[in-house]
């Protein structure tokens, strides 16, 4: 699972650093989703997998016991899809307006017509 | 309340309050000076209670380090806050000269309370996790004031600006992930701690490097800054003020503090690194802002290689050179953000800060000229102003520790500083006036009255040196010594 989730993730970064190299607005955002979603899994599978141990006392058990999946990474890729949520829809709407005043999302054009 | 979450709540309360009242700019601005005079007193009494009573820590909710999120004041981030309080009461005083009314209208002032909590909460937080999030904090609200925008080369240096800053923050966050799978803690005291064994695993370069990578971009070090010039001049002057004064600040002291904190024992190769890209930064930086033209373009490349300077002296890793590197990043935080508010004051009278078509400001508006003298001749490092004390100072550290090429390079960067700024000064203000100009406004008299605050901070900077310098030597000494850091940290309950 670990080898799968790291390959993913792979793909994932590979996918948005060749997107971002694009010269169009519209890919250069895409790459950045792709890169932040590439990061999130990095987290959530670097914090090491656990399957089907939730942290959870049990009705028995004093305290928790291992094996138990640790909550951190989740709550970390939480917070950091919710930022890079926020940040996407931010850099859509600039790159809307850019297209709005150039009718173009070219790089090269938005440069040159400066 | 505990004083270490003042400088974080009260820039939120501030801007919380104005969301109340959207449509009236006037209280929004008296609004916005009272919240930026009230987190200058917050750092005050913050500085005050560490300077006393050493590093002081907190553990948020009660959860015990390295459980929780910690708050955490050394010397080093308690002066920090000091000077965003500084920053913050100028820019806010400056806006009563008149803002562009439709970004006044979008929320100009709550961005900016917001940006300042972010920039206080990076420099209080003892959390590698936190620190991410106060970065974005900055960065959104840092956007949005940038995006603010009516012309294309304005969005365009929006766009440049918004894509590298997301680029360095998912390096910092895929270095955080790394670094929770190996640590399983990411409480900077604790990660001090465990740091050997993770040295002994042999990662701790390919962490190190993703940070340094994501901070420099931040902070602008060689080769990653090229995006600071190219965005730091379109702004309205305000907002390049903190832009320029707080933001690259972070950077270097996020570097500041993993250096010392984990990095201080090597990899040598690092420190190695860390050395070359700011002796690269303060050799490139100051050379292109002899080619420039545009008085916001060479504070810009000006404010780059001086980057160079403080990252240097970390990279000596002395007492002497880290203290002397403290004391510049205070001067500088004051210097350029003055600087930048000058900028603004030139646009308003001559609608351009080309110096070829400045110049006669001596004689038309010799209050001006007169105030300005003070931060361009301080940044120039003349003598006796806070510059050239503050160059004093690394230079002194750093040939005490032996690091005659760094000391040697800070020389010659001087001298093109000087070169650089002394131009800036005798083509923008000192020549006869271009005969067709004439001015076009009165420069503003809350604006005139911030730059002389500013102007007057330097000034007293430059009397207080010895005071200052001890406490810059006694910072510095703390974050070499982590010791008491990490005892307060970890050391249980406060």
């Amino acid at each position: 699972m670990e080898v799968l989730l790291a390959l993913a993730s792979a793909v994932l970064y590979t996918a948005g650093i060749y997107l971002m190299l694009r010269r169009r607005l519209a890919q250069l955002i895409i790459g950045l989703g792709l890169l932040s979603n590439g990061t999130n899994l990095l987290i959530f599978t670097a914090g090491g997998l656990t399957r089907a141990h939730p942290p959870l006392v049990s009705a028995t058990a004093e305290r928790l016991v291992s094996p138990y999946a640790d909550p951190v990474p989740q709550a970390l890729v939480l917070t950091a899809i919710v930022i890079g949520f926020g940040l996407l829809a931010f850099s859509l709407v600039l790159a809307h307006r850019v297209h709005a005043m150039m009718g173009t999302d070219d790089v090269d054009d938005v440069s040159r017509r400066r | 309340m505990n004083l270490l979450v003042l400088p974080i709540l009260v820039p939120l309360a501030t801007a919380a309050i104005m969301l109340l009242a959207p449509k009236r700019v006037l209280a929004q601005r008296w609004i916005a000076l009272a919240g930026s005079i009230a987190l200058l007193g917050s750092g005050v009494a913050l500085f005050n209670r560490v300077e006393a009573g050493g590093i002081h820590a907190m553990q948020v909710s009660g959860w015990p380090a390295p459980f929780g999120i910690t708050l955490v004041a050394d010397l080093l981030a308690a002066l920090l806050v000091v000077a965003v309080g500084i920053v913050a009461v100028a820019v806010s005083g400056a806006a009563f000269s008149g803002v562009d009314p439709r970004r006044e209208a979008v929320g100009y002032h709550p961005l900016i309370q917001i940006l300042l909590m972010g920039v206080s909460g990076a420099f209080l937080t003892g959390d590698l996790f936190n620190l991410y999030v106060f970065f974005e904090v900055m960065l959104v609200a840092s956007f949005v004031l940038m995006a603010l925008h009516r012309n294309l080369a304005q969005l365009e240096a929006a766009f440049k600006y918004v894509t590298i800053n997301l680029i360095a923050s998912s390096i910092f966050l895929t270095a955080l992930g790394l670094l929770y799978g190996m640590a399983g803690t990411l409480n900077m005291a604790d990660l001090a701690r465990v740091w050997p064994s993770i040295r002994a695993t042999g990662m701790d370069t390919v962490l190190a490097v993703l940070f340094v990578i994501a901070f420099s971009i931040k902070a602008g070090l060689f080769p990653l800054f090229f995006w600071l010039p190219a965005s730091y001049h379109t702004p309205p002057a305000a907002v390049g003020a903190l832009f320029a004064g707080l933001l690259t600040k972070v950077g270097v002291y996020a570097l500041i503090r993993i250096f010392t904190l984990l990095f201080q024992d090597g990899p040598t190769s690092l420190v190695t690194l860390l050395l070359a890209m700011s002796a690269s930064t303060m050799v490139i930086g100051l050379v292109a802002a002899q080619s420039e033209r545009d008085f916001r373009r060479i504070l810009s490349f000006n404010l780059v290689g001086h980057i160079g300077y403080t990252t240097a002296s970390l990279a000596v890793l002395s007492t002497g050179a880290l203290a002397g590197a403290i004391f510049y990043v205070l001067h500088h935080i004051i210097v350029i953000t003055n600087l930048f508010l000058v900028s603004g004051v030139l646009l308003r009278l001559r609608r351009t800060t080309d110096i070829g078509a400045l110049g006669g400001m001596h004689g038309q508006q010799p209050l001006f000229a007169a105030l300005a003298m003070v931060p361009i001749f301080s940044l120039a490092g003349v003598p006796p102003l806070s510059g050239f004390l503050g160059k004093l100072a690394i230079l002194e550290g750093t040939f005490a520790a032996g690091a005659y090429w760094v000391g040697g390079l800070v020389l010659v960067v001087g001298l093109l500083t000087l070169l650089s700024m002394g131009r800036a000064w005798a083509d923008g203000f000192w020549k006869p006036s271009p005969a067709e100009v004439k001015d076009m406004a009165a420069p503003g008299t809350p604006l005139l009255i911030a730059i002389a605050g500013l102007s007057a901070v330097t000034v007293a900077i430059t009397f207080g040196a010895g005071p200052l310098f001890d406490v810059t030597s006694r910072a510095a000494q703390q974050l070499l010594h982590r010791d008491e850091y990490i005892r307060t940290v970890l050391g249980g309950m406060p």
